[in-house]
């Protein structure tokens, strides 16, 4: 081989060799995603299949459908209770149910699957990715003589508007979670603060905020008051809650503009940024983000979900702390309400068989009885407004701050829940690290978001 | 069938080596050429294969170039930064702990031990103790700087910062392995060279310039070649160290691969990510060969 040839073919094998070692070639993740869900399928089909075996009695071969969910302990344990319910109510059907899927990898999962025919014949998604899977294809809209729109609106809480997409209805929840304040009682105390009366406005956010922060000489946080941190849900509060107390709305009522960076809206985004620029009051950088610093003690007020409930029970179970509805403006209460939801998938909707039990379970684990299990379990709120409205839940020192929430709750409809929060995260950097007008940088943000709407809809 | 000793042999040799050829051709090339094939489709992940759409993919990455805010550009650019920054550093600060070890006898076994550790690390490990380092306030080196008495810095939570930061850890991730491998070219250099130009009288800053780096050439090619193509790849340290792995604040760490990622699995436009894919092939083996050229001496001492 000539000196050149030899040159170019090593150039390139050794090019090729490190360039796919770390790449994520697109293609690739298709082969590892289905071994959770072969090594998952024959474990669980066994057990369940034991205990059915005595129900069944001589019926036909039982279906046997699939269902997914992200793995997180408390969600398993609730689903497999009742999948166990369920599968006794319904001696014909069996439900595989794979949950070995980390969170961070479940859409990757899910995406790699489905185009390789193998995957889930009712699967668990965030609602906001709800778009995105509607506009592949992969899920199909829930049957209208099982499920009527109408009635089924009347009976969940009205953020559950979010699972419509013109017109039909492709979701409905088991369980849901709004967003409400938490607050520290030990921090408010030494700062001289009724531990008993925590902030109802947005002003004695403010300043109640400013009366916990605490420095030390050389000017670090020893306590922060109220720390902003976009990527965690204070985006969701900005748009949701934020926004409409100051008088506006953050979309267009079909979703088609953005209306958060309206003059009421700027007003919204100046009060949230003050925290930082004016009344410092805290640094999403220290302590890793607010949530963490909130665990840790280090925070007085923090705007945070039901399902942080959990979380403090597991890392802080000591930490002294309430929870209050969010803060009112001029008497306008709103919170911000997300969940996770249950689709039908096309491989369900190929076999008039498996749909029919893909719709019998879906029923089920969105029933008020599945909801109030769930409440138990995973500390979520009921998505069915009969269940929500116990009273004994409403009495609960701290999910009764959530579940008061429940009747006056937003979700945002999502074309791409990251990029859409990132936008918002670009524009508190652009402001906060690089001196950008807080008013410039709330119009590019919303310039960036409304993009996004514009290739959606155009796409439609 | 009558095959000599030898004959029988071979094929054996040959039926081993098909095992992981056949693990190569399927893990590694189908999937390359299946980038290819994605990079000219309206590939979304759901739908599987979707219709051949030409160059549309190339031509909106283009467009995107154009935008000024657009992450594509930074992550060009930012690349372009990490390659610049890290590659020579990588090669100086190597060289010299290379010719520090060389000349230590005692405990020099510990000393390679020590720079190599961080090779054989795991990038998202690493990426989670510098986090930590890094800390604003709490952090190790903020401490130290406050011990010192001198003002804090925000590392990897500034945009102006981030991008060195990152390539910090980079460069002292894989510095042992360019120890190492200078370590062996070092060795390699016949003591007689050294002994002919010192009766020649040359000090030793001579010694260096005239003998051992113009010896070290191949070496250095091969690290250049190979710290270029890992720095031009760069993926699991930004992942890891800026806010929420997205290659932030305000897209000052991104990367052409962070940004294949994400447009891959969190936005679902595969071609997108495939045709960057395929261009950031192009890039790594035209600056290759651009290496290769450039410095390989066709001459041997």
């Amino acid at each position: 081989m000539s000196h050149r040839k030899y040159f170019w073919l090593l150039s390139i094998l050794m090019v090729a060799a490190l360039l796919l070692t770390a790449c994520p070639a697109p293609a690739q993740p298709a082969a590892p995603a289905e071994q959770p869900q072969e090594e998952a399928a024959p474990a669980e089909e066994a057990a369940p299949a034991e205990e059915a075996a005595p129900a069944a009695e001589a019926e036909a071969e039982p279906i046997t459908i699939e269902y997914w969910q992200y793995n997180f302990g408390a969600r398993v344990d609730a689903m497999n209770q009742l999948i166990e319910k369920f599968e006794a109510e319904n001696p014909g059907i069996k439900v595989v149910h794979n949950a070995d899927i980390p969170y961070a990898e479940f859409r990757d999962k899910i995406a790699a699957s489905v185009p390789a025919g193998v995957g889930p014949d009712v699967a668990t998604l965030f609602y906001g990715w709800q778009a995105a899977w509607i506009d592949a294809g992969y899920l199909v809209p829930l049957p209208e003589d099982e499920f009527p729109p109408e009635e089924t609106l009347a009976q969940f809480s009205p953020m559950v508007q979010a699972s419509f997409f013109e017109g039909k209805l492709w979701t409905l929840p088991t369980a849901v979670r709004t967003l409400a304040l938490f607050y520290n009682k030990d921090l408010m105390e030494a700062a001289g603060l009724d531990p008993e009366s925590p902030p109802q406005t947005l002003d004695e956010l403010a300043d109640m905020a400013v009366k916990c922060t605490q420095k030390d000489a050389d000017g670090n946080f020893e306590v922060e008051g109220f720390v902003v941190d976009l990527a965690a849900q204070d985006h969701h509060w900005f748009r949701e809650v934020l926004v409409r107390q100051f008088g506006g709305v953050p979309f267009s009522d079909d979703y088609t503009q953005v209306l958060w960076n309206g003059p009421e809206g700027k007003e919204a985004w100046r009060y949230l940024l003050s925290f930082k620029t004016e009344l410092d009051t805290g640094d999403r950088d220290l302590f890793d983000g607010s949530t963490n610093a909130f665990l840790a003690n280090k925070v007085c007020f923090h705007v945070d979900g039901s399902f942080r409930l959990g979380t403090i029970a597991k890392n802080a179970p000591d930490m002294n702390f309430g929870v209050v509805e969010l803060p009112t403006r001029n008497g306008i209460k709103s919170t911000f309400g997300s969940y996770w939801t249950h689709g039908i998938t096309k491989k369900a909707a190929a076999d008039p068989a498996r749909m029919e039990a893909a719709v019998k379970f879906l029923k089920f684990i969105t029933s008020p009885e599945a909801g109030a299990l769930w409440v138990k379990i995973v500390g979520e709120l009921p998505a069915q407004l009969e269940a929500g409205s116990d009273p004994e839940l409403l009495a609960d020192p701290k999910l009764g701050a959530f579940a008061r929430g429940l009747e006056y709750a937003h979700a945002t409809f999502f074309v791409d829940e990251s990029q859409q929060r990132q936008a918002l995260i670009d524009a508190y950097d652009a402001v906060v690290l690089a001196g950008e007008e807080p008013d410039t940088a709330l119009d590019i943000a919303a310039e960036t978001v409304q993009e996004l709407l514009d290739e959606f809809w155009a796409s439609r | 069938m009558n095959l000599t000793l030898k004959q029988r042999q071979i094929v054996w040799a040959y039926i081993f080596m098909l095992v992981p050829l056949l693990f190569f051709i399927i893990i590694r090339w189908y999937p390359t050429l299946q980038a290819f094939n994605v990079s000219f489709r309206d590939w979304n992940v759901f739908e599987g294969a979707g219709p051949w759409i030409g160059l549309d993919n190339y031509r909106e990455i283009w467009k995107d170039l154009l935008k000024p805010r657009s992450a594509v550009r930074a992550a060009f650019w930012n690349t372009i930064r990490y390659v610049l920054y890290g590659v020579p550093s990588q090669l100086i600060l190597g060289l010299g702990i290379a010719l520090l070890l060389n000349h230590i006898r005692r405990f020099s076994g510990f000393f390679r031990a020590a720079y190599f550790v961080p090779y054989v690390t795991s990038a998202v490990a690493v990426a989670f103790v510098w986090n930590w380092l890094y800390q604003p306030q709490t952090g190790l080196l903020n401490q130290l700087l406050t011990f010192l008495g001198l003002p804090n810095q925000p590392f990897t939570k500034s945009p102006s910062q981030a991008l060195q930061s990152i390539t910090a850890v980079a460069v002292w991730q894989s510095l042992g392995f360019t120890v190492i491998i200078f370590l062996a070219g070092l060795q390699q250099i016949p003591e007689v060279y050294y002994e002919a130009a010192r009766i020649d009288g040359a000090n030793s800053w001579q010694l260096f310039w005239k003998v051992t780096l113009p010896l070290l050439n191949p070496v250095i090619v091969y690290l250049a070649v190979l710290s270029t193509i890992s720095f031009l790849r760069l993926f699991a340290l930004v992942q890891n160290m800026s806010p929420q792995g997205t290659g932030g604040p305000l897209k000052s760490t991104t990367t052409v691969v962070l940004e294949v990622y994400r447009e891959g699995f969190s936005s679902y436009n595969m071609g997108y990510a495939g045709a960057l894919t395929v261009i950031l092939f192009f890039i790594i083996l035209l600056i290759t060969v651009i290496q290769l050229r450039l410095f390989t001496r066709r001459y041997e001492y």
